[in-house]
């Protein structure tokens, strides 16, 4: 037990240190969110108006790519699996005394504090978008990022360990972010879409993370939220279903990678 | 007490035998040398001692711990140092050496003076806050020396430490290696493809496709091949020769305007022989055998038609291999 601890935080105090040592990864993590902000923001928020009675498109569609921000960060984490298996440090590691558990753990919190610092960085556009933030919004936040991230970075350390090569784990992310991201409500309410395309926004576990996160922003109250059946679901309910899909790809990237050799 | 005990190990990769049934002991502070060529089994076999792969059948214990069931006992006893480069190329030299400290657990009371004495050590001393990336491969295959000593194993495993380097920088890693076995009490083990590496080693294991053929120290290797070449020429060589036979019973050969017989050991024969040999000498010569000579008398091949074999034996077994699945 003590070996998992320990090579949890010590996998996970590298991962934050090459984060803070590689600036431009911080820098390119920025810039799809922020395309997407601004082209669709200009692009459609005069066209579409208000969605709900004080709330614009940019301000619907902010907390979506917070979550988005979230999602990329925490998905492509599985590429310093990679990296580190193509460049021989993954054998450093794995030689260790501290277990493989401690390893995918670890990789795993390193991903999520980069993707929190990630996430309350976007906060900083909220003034701009009109969006007023409380100490209490961004105290809820943090619980959120971490969940909704431990999972999907566990979901890459996954894909990863099945990948030897960073081209080929590169492809294969961009192939799964993408769907991903526009079946999950970041630009539209997933109420108000044919059917087809509503049982599989409401099927990606994805879209309950940034309804939460929505949630937080806009109220609960605003007439957005997904219905599950006719039940609207509430922040709790949400955070349930991300924590335990979570639990179940993080559970899922440890038993591969004890499996390896 | 055996640091290292080896018995019937195999690992099989589908229907290749990559080491078929080896065993072997090396004693606490020795240093033990694994000779062969590229796909002989060196790093398969160096792999399953350092948990890093399990074994197909057989068993094996380093420091009394087995490398099945106690892995995380052996790692903690072990170091390691790789073929390739397992540093981290973004982090300082001293960044990685903390990052090892941390994984196994170095006391943080000793930790920098530990980082300190062995950087000094490998003379990297003045380039740790400096970015790896921007080092030779010299220069991180000695920061990966000095990381594999760092928590203070009781044994140390090398993969061909001085493969692709410069002969300069092989005589420096050659210094530290020899240097360690002398102030510490530390069990070396080793994989070398060099054969005159291997000469520095008390105890040399040569394997030739999966399978250990020998197993001695230097000198014995060479004595199991008939000994020292003496090598003289004298004004009638025809003469000389059928001394040689009457006095010592061997049956010399003649070869360029010399005579040349094996002794087994030369550096005591010859003193005797210049003083007490009738014939006016004009020159002698005492010639140690080498590994190479070992090699090629236990294999009937030389080391480096090994390796093509090897190499094709690889390609098929791993063509089976695909094929079979």
């Amino acid at each position: 037990m003590a070996e998992i601890w320990r090579g949890t935080w010590v996998v996970a105090y590298r991962e934050i240190l090459r984060f803070v040592s590689e600036r431009s990864r911080i820098l390119s993590s920025f810039a799809m969110p922020l395309l997407f902000l601004v082209i669709f923001g200009a692009g459609f928020t005069n066209v579409i108006g208000t969605l709900a009675p004080g709330v614009n498109f940019i301000q619907f569609m902010y907390p979506g790519i917070i979550a988005m921000t979230v999602l990329t960060s925490s998905l492509f984490a599985g590429i310093s699996v990679v990296w580190d298996r193509e460049f021989g440090f993954l054998k450093e590691i794995l030689v260790a005394p501290i277990g493989r558990t401690g390893i995918v753990l670890g990789k795993a919190i390193g991903a999520t504090f980069v993707a929190l610092l990630q996430a309350l960085i976007m906060l900083v556009l909220a003034p701009i978008l009109g969006v007023s933030l409380s100490p209490g919004l961004v105290a809820g936040l943090i619980p959120l990022v971490v969940v909704i991230s431990l999972g999907l970075s566990g979901l890459g350390i996954l894909i990863a360990s099945f990948m030897t090569s960073q081209q080929g784990f590169q492809i294969l992310i961009q192939i799964l972010i993408f769907p991903l991201i526009f079946l999950a409500g970041v630009f539209f309410p997933v109420n108000a879409v044919p059917l087809w395309m509503e049982v599989i926004s409401k099927i990606n576990p994805l879209t309950y993370g940034v309804d939460a996160i929505r949630q937080l922003f806009l109220g609960s109250n605003v007439g957005l939220g997904v219905a599950v059946f006719g039940h609207t679901m509430t922040i709790v309910e949400e955070v349930i279903v991300v924590g335990g899909l979570s639990a179940i790809l993080l559970g899922g990237a440890i038993i591969a990678f004890n499996r390896q050799e | 007490m055996s640091m290292i005990e080896v018995r019937s190990l195999s690992r099989h990769f589908g229907q290749l035998q990559a080491v078929k049934g080896v065993s072997f002991e090396v004693a606490e502070g020795e240093l033990f040398g694994f000779l062969g060529p590229n796909g002989a089994g060196k790093t398969t076999t160096i792999n399953m001692l350092c948990t890093l792969l399990r074994p197909t059948s057989g068993t094996a214990s380093v420091n009394g711990f087995d490398v099945m069931h106690q892995r995380s006992e052996v790692r903690r006893s072990i170091g390691l140092v790789f073929q390739q480069p397992t540093v981290d190329e973004y982090l300082s030299a001293e960044q990685n050496l903390r990052f090892h400290a941390y994984a196994y657990n170095v006391p943080s009371g000793i930790r920098e003076a530990r980082i300190r004495e062995l950087l000094t050590m490998v003379e990297l001393w003045d380039r740790r806050k400096g970015s790896v990336r921007t080092f030779s491969g010299g220069m991180k295959r000695r920061l990966e020396i000095a990381r594999g000593l760092l928590h203070h194993p009781r044994a140390l495993f090398l993969d061909e430490p001085t493969l692709g380097l410069d002969p300069q920088t092989r005589r420096h890693i050659w210094d530290y290696l020899l240097e360690l076995r002398e102030h510490e009490n530390l069990t070396i083990f080793l994989t070398t493809q060099y054969l005159d590496e291997a000469e520095n080693c008390g105890r040399i294991a040569i394997i030739d496709r999966g399978t250990i053929i020998a197993l001695d120290s230097p000198d014995g290797l060479k004595s199991a091949v008939g000994g020292d070449l003496i090598v003289f020429s004298t004004a009638d060589d025809e003469k000389a020769a059928a001394e040689v036979r009457a006095r010592y019973g061997v049956e010399p050969s003649l070869q360029n305007g010399t005579v040349r017989f094996h002794v087994t050991s030369g550096d005591t024969f010859l003193p005797e022989f210049v003083r007490t040999f009738p014939e006016h000498l004009l020159s002698v010569s005492l010639q140690r055998p080498t590994l190479d000579d070992v090699f090629l008398t236990l294999t009937g091949h030389e080391i480096r038609d090994s390796e093509l074999d090897a190499r094709e034996m690889l390609l098929h077994g791993a063509g089976r291999w695909r094929m079979g699945r």
